[in-house]
């Protein structure tokens, strides 16, 4: 697959780097006790801290330095013993310090690597450049009133890791997937909810386009995208406008843009030259972050299974598309589905009915798997009568559906609606016997000559029977009958 | 009852607890001293009634036999601490009528060892300055006065609080020290200071100044009383990140075992250009006290002193900018009002602070700002090493360091002002323990040739005040101090 863009003038790459900016998923804020539960009251989750009221002081939340190393070792990325917290000074109403504390040169999480899986079959990694902490700022409220501005210091100092990735992306498609698969991880870890339409997942995008092999094109970021559609519409849109600047020989100016959802384009927020000067220091408040090793060979000892081991088994010992193991294992729910449901089975052939029929019936439905009726024994029990031969897959496809509606076991629709296999070769025979008799003039036809016939013969013959004649023994005898 | 106001804290405290005298009684008798010195403008607010209040429930203590390490004590807080339902604003418009609803964890811990609060006490603006002149309350006024009857400063920028207790106007005053600001106005005023090691006293709701060298600190007219007070306000807090979780041992133990064996420091690069001789001569004079002492006098090299003024003076700053970015208008304090935010800041920050605090936050952004970073900042930081550098291996043969406390005596209200390096060289000999997180002490140890008073400085290794107070206790003793300041309460009489 080629991830090239063709422009007037010939052929462009794209070049893609994300940081994902990702809510730790904590009861407290990063340096202060506050909760930080999502959907309270204005201003109610703010302690003296997050006010910056006078001589007030950070004290690091160790769980979320936790959660950082669990994250940094589920990127598979080197844990740095040693971090600093720095402060990154500007002025804004919703940030009551006048800085936010992040880390800038010593980041808590060193390089890691994200291994994606595309739907052609090809694996690519993307580099973890870094992951830091950082506080959130507040939210500011222009339009409650006609002049002045709101402020919720609820988020204030809630605790963020910031992901950035190197740019290794060379598609918006790439882009998403590297986006879904990172909120896998985390939510396989349980370090982040993964929501994005809490905003507790956001992405800032940085895009630049050069001819195949040259250097590195100016690069634009855009920030704060909530949304995987968002993620990638923004990228088409730069992508798109950047080659027609440059096609019309202009230059791509490094700078800062918005995103409008409203209208899928991108416009400049600042340029390189307004950009703030954040007077990045270590946060004299607070001592470099030291953690034991001890600390991180415990956290590493109990880390779940994470989505690229179960992927590896699925591939490795069950025989899946790296796509189709990379699906099912996107969240641990549905691997854990899976595994059930296709224990003692055929698990191509769950993997195939989880896939197509059941996430194609969660989609159109809109539920998800934690509302569905469909066990995943059930599941297993479904694709055990279609082994076995007692129904045929098209006769399994309007089981799932009253299953999936209904929540019965796929054996007891069976026996109500009377829809098993017929394998009984002496009923097939009666079967096909009748339909040659009323249907001379074919049977002439195909002997003559006219082999196409074979298909229609075998359309009545299942018509005939209700669609529950086992289709591999009317091909057999329907053969024999014809040609013998 | 002007005896009661010269009883140390050492003997108020033996007196409240044989009953001899009252803890309401010593309190009224200093709210009648504040009372008195009120012209020296040491206090910005008095807390009359919840002295009063405090003074009565410590009485109760004492008869229940639960006193604390200062029950009963009358104590003066600088303004640079948050005090609950007490107007606390580090002496800046821009904190104008802030009441905090909390309460520092230093001054929490005086009144759980039964300190009484008398109010708050003057400093400079944010603590920055050298003689309390910087302060949205007019300057503090030194009770020391030389021949010629002219106001003098009382150092700063613990002004007030050094002011108070030479004039009899608090027992204890606490006090914050960044580059100084406890020792040089001890010095100044005649009395005991004592910055602790970095780490020593929990920052927790004090109004930050420069983060990596604030820390907190007695004042006292006496050294035991100074090592009573330490015990009582020192400690680990869980709420400062930097706070030290050290063991803090029995400094009151400390202050009989002399100085017998121990060996004493004498800086080679403390002898500046242009020092006062009386300052040089004082100093040897205390040398020889310890040596008559029985202690070993060792002369040493600190060679990167000379680079600790201009070092602090790009750290401190810069730290300041930051720390003072969420005085904006939008929370509390100050807000002048405008049409956009970046005007209200403009207004609010203007009106708001005054010309020194503005001058340092102006260098403090300039030495963070990209470009400038490393050539200011970060050689700043890597001179700061330098000279604790310099200290760790001085503490590998001596015990501790005697220098000078300032290079001149108090100097007169409004002398300095316009020049600010002058002012900064207040600073010279205090510096650099605040930059290598050391603990120092200032005491008195003689009056110049105006009757002012002189101190020494001595310095230790970090978290051993307790060798300090060993030999501020010699010094004491020897320099048998005991001149009393012009204008203290009680004094007329």
């Amino acid at each position: 697959m080629s991830n090239l863009v063709e422009g007037r003038t010939g052929e462009w790459e794209v070049v893609i780097g994300l940081e994902v900016h990702a809510q730790v998923a904590s009861n407290a804020k990063l340096f202060s006790g506050a909760p930080t539960a999502f959907g309270a009251d204005p201003n109610a989750n703010v302690s003296l801290v997050d006010a910056a009221m006078p001589g007030m002081l950070p004290v690091i939340n160790q769980e979320c330095v936790r959660q950082a190393i669990r994250t940094g070792l589920g990127l598979k990325a080197e844990i740095n013993l040693v971090s600093v917290f720095d402060r990154k000074n500007y002025f804004y109403a919703d940030l009551p310090q006048g800085y936010q504390i992040s880390q800038y040169k010593q980041p808590i999480v060193g390089e890691g690597v994200l291994r994606l899986d595309m739907p052609d079959g090809t694996t690519r990694e993307i580099g973890i450049e870094r992951l830091h902490l950082e506080q959130d700022a507040g939210k500011s409220m222009h339009d409650q009133h006609p002049s002045k501005s709101y402020i919720d210091l609820n988020r204030t100092g809630v605790a963020l890791m910031e992901i950035v990735s190197r740019p290794d992306m060379r598609s918006a498609a790439e882009a998403a997937a590297y986006v879904r698969k990172l909120r896998s991880i985390l939510r396989y870890l349980g370090t982040c909810d993964g929501n994005m339409e809490e905003g507790s997942l956001r992405a800032d995008v940085n895009v630049s386009v050069r001819r195949l092999g040259a250097e590195f094109g100016t690069r634009t970021e855009t920030k704060n995208l909530n949304s995987l559609r968002f993620i990638q519409q923004a990228i088409d849109y730069e992508v798109a406008r950047q080659i027609e600047i440059i096609e019309d020989g202009g230059e791509i100016d490094q700078e800062t843009r918005l995103f409008d959802t409203s209208t899928g384009t991108t416009r400049a927020m600042r340029s390189k030259e307004d950009a703030h000067d954040y007077r990045y220091f270590p946060d004299p408040d607070l001592l470099p972050l030291v953690i034991p090793q001890a600390e991180v060979d415990e956290l590493s000892a109990a880390l779940p299974e994470l989505p690229d081991q179960i992927r590896d088994r699925l591939t490795g010992e069950y025989g899946l598309s790296a796509y189709d193991a990379a699906v099912i294992t996107e969240e641990r729910e549905t691997a854990a589905y899976y595994e059930a449901a296709s224990a003692g089975r055929d698990r191509k052939l769950v993997a195939n009915w989880m896939t197509v029929e059941l996430f194609g019936a969660l989609n159109k439905s809109g539920q998800t798997l934690a509302d569905c009726k469909v066990t995943p024994a059930a599941l297993g029990g479904l694709v055990g009568l279609i082994e076995d031969g007692t129904i045929s897959g098209k006769i399994a496809k309007d089981v799932f559906a009253a299953m999936f509606e209904s929540g019965k076991d796929a054996a007891a629709i069976v026996e109500e609606q009377g829809l098993k296999q017929v394998s009984d070769s002496g009923a097939i025979e009666v079967m096909i016997d009748e339909v040659l008799a009323t249907n001379q003039d074919k049977v002439a036809e195909y002997r003559g000559g006219k082999d196409k016939l074979f298909g229609f013969f075998v359309g009545q013959v299942m018509k005939a029977s209700k669609g529950q004649a086992n289709p591999g023994m009317v091909n057999q005898l329907l053969r024999a009958k014809l040609d013998g | 009852m002007s005896d009661l106001l010269s009883l140390s804290a050492v003997a108020a405290r033996a007196a409240l607890e044989s009953g001899e005298i009252s803890a309401p009684e010593l309190t009224t008798a200093y709210l009648g001293a504040v009372e008195e010195t009120a012209p020296l403008n040491n206090y910005v607010a008095v807390t009359a009634d919840r002295a009063l209040e405090m003074a009565a429930a410590s009485q109760a203590r004492i008869k229940s036999g639960e006193a604390g390490l200062i029950e009963g004590i009358p104590v003066g807080v600088k303004d640079l601490f948050c005090t609950a339902g007490v107007v606390s604003t580090a002496c800046s418009r821009i904190l104008e009528g802030f009441t905090p609803t909390y309460e520092s964890t230093v001054t929490a811990n005086l009144w759980r060892e039964g300190g009484v609060m008398l109010g708050k006490l003057n400093c400079d603006e944010f603590a920055m300055g050298s003689g309390n002149e910087t302060s949205a309350f007019g300057p503090a006024i030194n009770p020391w006065q030389g021949g010629d009857g002219v106001d003098l400063v009382p150092g700063g920028s613990s002004g007030g609080s050094a002011a108070a207790v030479a004039a009899r106007a608090a027992l204890l005053a606490t006090g914050t020290d960044t580059g100084g600001s406890i020792r040089q106005p001890a010095a100044f005023c005649g009395i005991v200071g004592m910055k602790p090691t970095y780490g020593r006293c929990s920052r927790w709701g004090i109004v930050a100044f420069a983060s990596s060298l604030d820390q907190a600190g007695p004042f006292s007219r006496t050294v035991a009383d100074n090592a009573l007070m330490m015990q009582a306000m020192a400690g680990h807090d869980p709420k400062d990140s930097t706070s030290a979780d050290a063991p803090l041992p029995d400094l009151m133990a400390a202050l009989d075992k002399g100085v017998k064996g121990m060996k004493i420091g004498v800086p080679a690069e403390y002898v500046m250009d242009g020092m006062d001789g009386e300052v040089v001569a004082l100093w040897e004079q205390g040398q020889a006290w310890l040596r008559d002492a029985g202690a070993e006098l060792v002369e040493i090299s600190l060679p990167h002193t000379k680079y600790a003024l201009p070092a602090y003076y790009i750290i401190a700053p810069a730290e300041a900018s930051s720390n003072l970015a969420r005085y904006d208008g939008v929370r509390y304090g100050l807000r002048v009002e405008a049409d956009s935010l970046d005007e209200m800041y403009a207004g609010t920050r203007a009106a708001g602070f005054g010309e020194e605090v503005q001058r340092r936050i102006l260098i403090g952004t300039y030495v963070l700002s990209a470009g400038y970073y490393d050539a200011y900042y970060l050689k700043a930081q890597k001179v700061r090493r330098l000279i604790k550098q310099d200290f760790d291996s001085a503490f590998e043969t001596v015990d501790a360091i005697l220098t000078p406390a300032t290079p001149t005596a108090a100097f007169p209200v409004g002398r300095k002002v316009d020049d600010p390096v002058t002012n900064y060289l207040n600073d010279v000999f205090t510096v650099p323990a605040n930059l290598a997180g050391l603990p120092g002490m200032a005491l008195p140890a003689g009056l110049n040739s105006d009757g002012l008073p002189l101190g020494l400085q001595i310095l230790g290794r970090p978290f051993d005040e307790a060798s300090l107070y060993s030999i501020g206790r010699v010094i004491e003793d020897a320099a048998a101090f005991s001149a009393v300041p012009q204008r203290r309460a009680g004094g007329a009489s």
